[in-house]
């Protein structure tokens, strides 16, 4: 019988033949993740556990980025915290501000999350490294810990859902609008306790940063990954960032899907989520009022990457940032910043009246560098528009992709690219 | 285990943003959790709760980031247990690491309002509600879980295993 990816992956590392939904392994982990959040709970809890070495010091991964560099006193003490174990333990990657980026656009970066792999990490958008053939999940930081002692993880094995995509994308639309596309279809917990394997033309044909882009919001659908197979593009992508050795585990073409979900996204509008769930989409074509916005935010773990500035710059090139609005774009990584910088899409930002930020998480979650008042709305490429969620517990976020946002910075309302001129 | 307990019931999706906002996650104090549980969604909680109340929610309960913080602050608010409709995977997965028990019965959470009074045995997945009288049967956690859960959480049994 034929596995599935997560199937297939889970049983390489847990030495079994063959695994099937409902099997509970305990398997080993390739990466071992965690924030400036998680990591200080998960270093109390290692403590607890009373051994005096981690498990593998190149194999644990620590990034300051939720509220560094450092928003106040106390998430101060909470880096050094975590800085000093780090320093204790020797752990290579450690990403210090200045080197650092957002946690799940430097890994794959920097080639720590390889196909085949399992990366757990103390942040739910772990699932980003499905873009990658690998299996990335977000944990606690109690199974950070456990992992940084031990090297493994349990894993219930969940049954996965197969979308195919087929068609081609109208201009304008992006990984992203075709992951709020999906979540819009099947809900918030469409996908709960199970996988998601992202397949068909239209993944075939794009990106990488695409694919980072739908894999990383798998878990805004419930899922535990979001799975795309490693083909010739994701070999490309590695080639001269890893010396670690890898073997792809695409899925098994006789394997058991508990559902396939087929999608024409050659009718697919660009997508704006309302508050306050991502599932709440409507393509562009289905807004009929005018939704004013007083910031526009273009960046994160889900769109901070080269191609969603590149795309960002193309719309606001000449054009103004509109008087009611603040628009702020975060690169996602050093790498990004200084090839966003080289390539002139620092002049066209600035030109345009817009705050250019060293990479952090800040707005996505409402920590610093761009809090909401109440009543303030805000459009954004980022992945969650939970009440509060940037702010006021009375502000209100709408998701969207990066031409949407730059589009919409520039009129003061929701608005696509076609209507900037 | 058995838990008895006043209800605090919300809806469905109940995110981890809204059981503890992430301007407060630049410290894991417990008193600091404890305070500012439920804040966004029920500004009373923190001031009505009482040690042994349980929270009822609906569907994909602890949806969203994966901060430990989430369960750990209605722990350390004096919940004594969790019942919802389902539970999102991290939160469902982080509650047992940590020992916070959690139950999954739709029926007994249809059945529930706000200031109903509920018995939780969690060793044999029975919720009844003191108000009706009816008892409700949940799904048993796999053998595995259960050891987790009989250990007090994943520390202690990752301890034991380790020794």
């Amino acid at each position: 019988m034929g596995m599935t990816m997560i199937e297939k992956i889970l049983a390489a590392h847990s030495v079994q033949d063959e695994l099937k939904p409902g099997d509970i392994v305990n398997a080993r982990v390739d990466m071992v993740l965690g924030n400036d959040i998680t990591t200080p709970v998960a270093v109390e809890e290692f403590n607890k556990i009373g051994v005096d070495r981690v498990f593998d010091k190149e194999r644990i991964a620590i990034v300051p980025d939720h509220f560094a560099p450092n928003k106040d006193i106390k998430a101060a003490e909470q880096v050094n915290m975590i800085r000093k174990f780090a320093r204790k333990h020797e752990i290579t990657n450690f990403f210090e501000v200045g080197q650092m980026g957002i946690e799940h656009v430097i890994l794959p970066e920097k080639g720590l999350t390889l196909p085949g792999e399992i990366i757990i990490g103390a942040d739910s958008h772990t699932c980003t490294y499905g873009a990658l053939g690998a299996l990335g999940t977000g944990v606690g930081s109690t199974d950070m810990a456990a992992a940084m002692a031990t090297g493994k993880a349990w894993f219930k094995v969940p049954p996965t859902i197969k979308f195919v995509y087929k068609g081609e994308l109208k201009p304008h639309v992006s990984g992203k609008d075709l992951i709020l596309y999906t979540i819009g279809k099947i809900g918030v917990d469409g996908a709960l306790y199970k996988a998601m394997e992202f397949t068909g033309e239209a993944i075939d044909n794009l990106s990488m940063e695409g694919r980072m882009t739908m894999s990383n919001m798998a878990i805004e659908a419930g899922g535990k990954a979001g799975l795309i197979a490693a083909d010739e593009k994701t070999e490309e992508y590695l080639k001269g960032r890893t010396q670690r050795d890898y073997t792809v585990r695409n899925a098994d073409s006789d394997a058991e899907y508990e559902q396939v979900i087929e999608i024409d996204v050659s009718q697919i509008e660009p997508q704006v989520a309302f508050p306050s769930l991502p599932e709440n989409t409507k393509g562009l074509d289905e807004i009929n009022e005018k939704i004013e916005i007083q910031q526009s935010v273009i960046g994160s773990c889900t769109n901070g990457r080269i191609e969603d500035l590149r795309v960002a710059a193309e719309i606001l090139k000449g054009q103004k940032v509109n008087g009611n609005v603040r628009c702020l774009v975060f690169p996602g990584s050093q790498a990004v910043y200084k090839q966003a910088m080289n390539e002139g899409l620092f002049d066209i930002f600035i030109d345009a009246g817009v705050a250019v930020s060293t990479p952090t998480c800040g707005p996505c979650l409402g920590g610093h560098m761009g809090i909401l008042a109440e009543g303030e709305k805000a459009i954004s490429t980022t992945n969650r528009n939970f009440v509060g969620r940037m702010g006021s517990p009375g502000s209100e976020v709408y998701l969207a992709s990066p031409a949407v946002a730059a589009a919409s910075a520039i009129k003061g309302y929701i608005a696509g690219p076609e209507e900037v001129k | 285990m058995v838990f008895k307990g006043k209800v605090f019931k919300y809806g469905d999706n109940v995110d981890t943003d809204v059981i503890i906002p992430a301007r407060y996650l630049n410290s894991s104090d417990p008193e600091n959790l404890a305070a500012h549980c439920m804040e966004d969604i029920d500004q009373n909680f923190a001031d009505e709760v009482n040690e042994g109340d349980i929270i009822v929610g609906g569907k994909n309960f602890g949806s969203g980031s994966s901060r430990e913080h989430a369960p750990l602050a209605i722990k350390y608010a004096g919940v004594s247990c969790v019942v919802a409709e389902s539970f999102a995977r991290i939160f469902y997965r982080n509650s047992i690491n940590i020992g916070l028990p959690i139950l999954e019965c739709p029926e007994a959470v249809q059945a529930t309002e706000t200031g109903d009074e509920l018995e939780v045995d969690i060793d044999k997945g029975q919720v009844k509600n003191l108000r009706t009288g009816k008892t409700y049967q949940a799904a048993p956690f796999p053998p595995f879980m259960q050891e987790i859960i009989k250990d007090g959480g994943l520390i202690e049994h990752v301890k034991k295993e380790l020794v």
